[in-house]
């Protein structure tokens, strides 16, 4: 089958030794195949096997994954970061994806304490602290109550957080794949609150899980009547075990270490718990040697997805489409800039659709490519005016030990023969 | 409000995301009972909310850590391998790479307590008595050289005892230090004179690769906990990072009998077991005994690992990890060895256990 080399090489072509013998052994002989029209292409002229037999049936797949071709377009984790996978993280395959939702499949994955096995029949969500009645809801009790549907971001802090001190992973999978963009349905905590009855002197609102790290977090009480909500559906379909089935809580714009999974109680308080989870972690140091607290919201950031390390240009010169992403905690965004020579010049990029209130939105930059060296960046700026910084500009006022909150502007080094790697520029 | 967002966003967002308004009058849920609250009420605040009455001193901790916590965090809370560090640091935080521990960097003891009562040992979450969860805060003090081995921890002095960087914290403050300079005009041309490549990734070279590129060695590499591994890791590293796929290779040759799906199955599961044990070519002891050949062997034999007396001791006894043995321990590992140091939940599904036990027993000597 003519199309199997395609697929090899994007199987190997994650590393730079993988990209450059596939581009050697398969790459340019596919392209002057398909592109050169000298002679006549048999999968045209020749009849294939699919366009004379028969395909599956209906009910080959009753739930269908990927076709197998698109095997390499899964969650990757990097192992030494952590002593095992129970207590881990892995990675959207961002670079290989397109649009702005993140399938439930491939969508990042971060345990304290390992994805747990929760049914909805033995799940429980208790409401107590400063309410005027402590509450105890089942699963069913929920999907009662008056529902709403959004789509929004969830960015772990830690994301391109492996870059403070340098370039240092070679794939936007690995610097900013730490985040996924889901269309959630659920109810709302206003909603879930004023059945308990929220007494005025709970300014805080403790949240945590049933597994066994539990991952408390305190979120203010402004916040949580704002905009924050249970989820039980993502993308119209159940939750995923990995993603806190069979509820998990969103907290709009703000880091995803509070978008609590298995979420299975909530407590009013009149001051935060201050759990390990906002103390030992979550808290980012500064050069001083003290550390800023309670930074909740993501500032506004965006990645070239493609081309970028795992994305080498593969066709050739001519048209080339730079594509990525953009978000902000803060709002909507507004704007993409897209610069190929390092931040010199910049050029505004194209939304797919407008930048919507803490959601992903997607970005392209039609490019007629001659083989050129390039530096490739991505700016993004929000409603509130904000535009995305520098490294060198975050270092400046951080240094380089706060592991969390990196938003700087990336650069991927294109050269002519289309690979990338990731840098840091002047 | 503002702090969070501007008006318009909360005008379009109470109009999108409030739902009619009810005034809690849905009648839904019932009242939690009060032993339900205690149950799952257990989070412990800065002033000491929460303790629950009890003591402990460094001297019972000790006993408690080693037996509990000391295979990952080691026998001085200094942490093994790339598991977590409980202790040391000490004046780091302004420097490259600051070693964050309990006594380096957090701010309250009641954090310790509330994390330990709630979340460890790890595997083994919620089985600790309080009294024992203030014998191991009292150790953890004392290996950070906070107290003396004596010192008694209770819920009475707890909250007021005051670590070294109680107060190195401020509230976010970008709003102020950050916000005002990055929201000046984006520049569109002439915005530097000069770029130049300072740095490349492929330097370092810690990218995961196809599986036959063989996992990096991390020489500077730093992750999410913010420590670089240390120099000395490498080894041990790479050879955890070796892919699954080459360890069992061996293996395979030797049992043509078992279901090679069963086999798979089972090097799937065993990844729940891959944090503390090792397999394959040249697998070494961790947290856990190697265990190659483990399946019809004597218990607690492996050479060089220091087990539990009362695993040492089944084994001298002469029993073997039959079929029936393993099952039972790992369904439930105190079912079968009450005091093992193996802090493992469990397997609880049947087909679980039958897979991880055909896999072992397809891994030879
Ligand atoms: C099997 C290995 C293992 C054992 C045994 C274990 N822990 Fe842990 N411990 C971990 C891991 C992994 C983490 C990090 C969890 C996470 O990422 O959320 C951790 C985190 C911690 C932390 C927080 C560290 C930090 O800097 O935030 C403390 C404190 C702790 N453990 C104490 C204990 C105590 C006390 C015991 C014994 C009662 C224990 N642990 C047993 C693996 C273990
Ligand atoms: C948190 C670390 C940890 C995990 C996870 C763990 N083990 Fe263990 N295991 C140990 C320790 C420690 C011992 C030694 C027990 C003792 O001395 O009482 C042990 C002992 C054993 C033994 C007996 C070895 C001998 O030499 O007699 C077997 C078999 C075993 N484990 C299998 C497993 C399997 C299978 C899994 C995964 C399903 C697993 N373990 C998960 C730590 C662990």
């Amino acid at each position: 089958m003519s199309n199997e080399p395609l697929n090899d090489k994007a199987m190997i072509g994650t590393t730079r030794r993988g990209f450059l013998a596939a581009t050697a052994a398969t790459g340019t002989a596919l392209v002057a195949n398909a592109a050169s029209g000298a002679t006549p292409d048999p999968l045209i002229t020749e009849v294939q096997e699919w366009g004379s037999g028969l395909g599956d049936g209906v009910d080959a797949n009753p739930y269908g994954l990927p076709i197998r071709f698109e095997s390499d377009v899964v969650r990757r984790n990097v192992s030494w970061l952590t002593a095992d996978v129970i207590s881990s993280i892995n990675f959207t395959p961002i670079h290989a994806l397109d649009g702005t939702i993140t399938p439930q499949g491939c969508a990042f994955e971060r345990h304290h304490s390992g994805a747990i096995e929760l049914s909805k029949d033995d799940y429980r969500l208790m409401i107590n602290g400063l309410v005027d009645t402590p509450l105890v809801f089942t699963y069913a009790d929920l999907e009662r109550m008056p529902r709403v549907t959004r789509t929004f971001f969830l960015e772990c802090a830690a994301n391109t957080g492996m870059e403070w001190a340098g370039a240092q992973l070679n794939g936007s999978q690995f610097t900013h794949g730490m985040i996924h963009n889901m269309e959630y349905t659920g109810v709302t905590l206003r909603t879930l609150l004023e059945e308990a009855g929220v007494q005025p002197t709970a300014t805080w609102l403790f949240v945590e899980g049933a597994d066994a790290s539990s991952n408390g977090r305190s979120i203010p009480m402004e916040k949580a009547l704002d905009d924050c909500m249970i989820a039980f559906k993502a993308n119209g379909e159940a939750l995923r075990m990995e993603h806190g089935y069979p509820v998990r809580l969103v907290v709009p714009g703000w880091e995803g270490n509070l978008w609590v999974k298995w979420l299975r109680r909530m407590e009013a308080t009149d001051a935060p718990v201050e759990s390990r989870e906002e103390t030992s972690k979550y808290t980012d140091t500064m050069a001083d040697g003290t550390s800023r607290k309670w930074t909740w919201v993501m500032d506004a950031k965006s990645v070239v997805t493609s081309p970028s390390p795992q994305m080498p240009i593969t066709h050739g010169n001519g048209p080339l489409v730079i594509t990525g992403l953009a978000w902000s905690g803060r709002g909507a965004i507004t704007g993409v800039d897209v610069s190929m020579d390092g931040g010199k010049t910049w050029k505004p990029a194209r939304l797919a659709a407008p930048g919507t209130e803490m959601a992903l939105t997607r970005f392209y930059f039609d490019h007629n490519w001659q083989g050129e060296e390039m530096l490739l960046q991505s700016r993004a700026t929000d409603s509130t005016g904000y535009v995305q910084p520098t490294k060198a500009q975050l270092r400046e006022v951080r240094g380089e030990n706060s592991v969390y909150h990196n938003n700087c502007i990336q650069t991927w080094w294109v050269k002519p023969n289309g690979e990338a790697e990731n840098v840091e520029v002047s | 409000m503002s702090k969070y967002r501007n008006l318009t966003t909360a005008a379009l967002l109470a109009a999108t995301l409030s739902t009619p308004a009810l005034a809690g009058g849905l009648g839904l849920g019932r009242a939690a009972l009060p032993e339900e609250i205690a149950a799952w009420d257990k989070d412990v605040r800065p002033d000491g909310v929460g303790l629950p009455v009890g003591s402990g001193d460094a001297i019972v901790g000790e006993e408690v850590f080693a037996d509990k916590c000391a295979a990952c965090h080691g026998d001085f809370a200094e942490g093994v391998d790339n598991w977590p560090k409980l202790a040391g640091g000490m004046n780091t935080l302004n420097r490259d790479d600051p070693l964050k521990t309990v006594g380096s960097y957090w701010p309250h003891v009641s954090t310790l307590f509330d994390y330990i009562n709630r979340s460890m040992p790890f595997g083994a979450a919620q089985t600790l008595e309080p009294d024992e969860v203030y014998g191991i805060v009292a150790y953890i003090l004392y290996s950070n050289d906070l107290i003396e081995d004596d010192y008694v921890i209770s819920n009475e002095n707890l909250a007021a005892f005051e670590l070294p960087n109680a107060a190195g914290f401020f509230v976010d403050d970008r709003e102020t230090t950050e916000y005002a300079q990055f929201s000046a005009p984006a520049c569109m041309e002439n915005c530097k004179d000069e770029v130049k490549i300072t740095m490349h990734a492929t330097v370092l070279d810690v990218t995961p690769g196809d599986p036959t590129d063989g996992e990096g060695a991390p020489a500077g590499a730093s992750g999410e906990g913010g420590a670089a591994p240390a120099a000395a890791e490498p080894e041990t590293k790479a050879e955890e990072a070796a892919p699954a796929a080459e360890q069992a290779a061996p293996a395979a040759v030797e049992v043509a009998a078992a279901d090679p799906a069963m086999i798979a199955a089972g090097e799937k599961v065993f990844k729940k077991c891959a944090a503390c044990h090792k397999v394959g070519e040249g697998a070494k002891n961790g947290t856990g005994p190697m265990l190659n050949g483990i399946v019809n062997s004597p218990m607690g034999m492996v050479e060089g690992f220091k087990y539990s007396a009362e695993m040492a001791a089944a084994g001298t006894d002469g029993m073997i990890w039959d079929d029936a043995n393993l099952h039972t321990f790992l369904e439930k590992p105190k079912s079968l060895i009450a005091k093992t140091k193996m802090s493992f939940a469990g397997l609880k599904k049947p087909e679980d256990r039958d897979a991880v036990i055909a896999y072992l027993g397809s891994l030879g000597k």
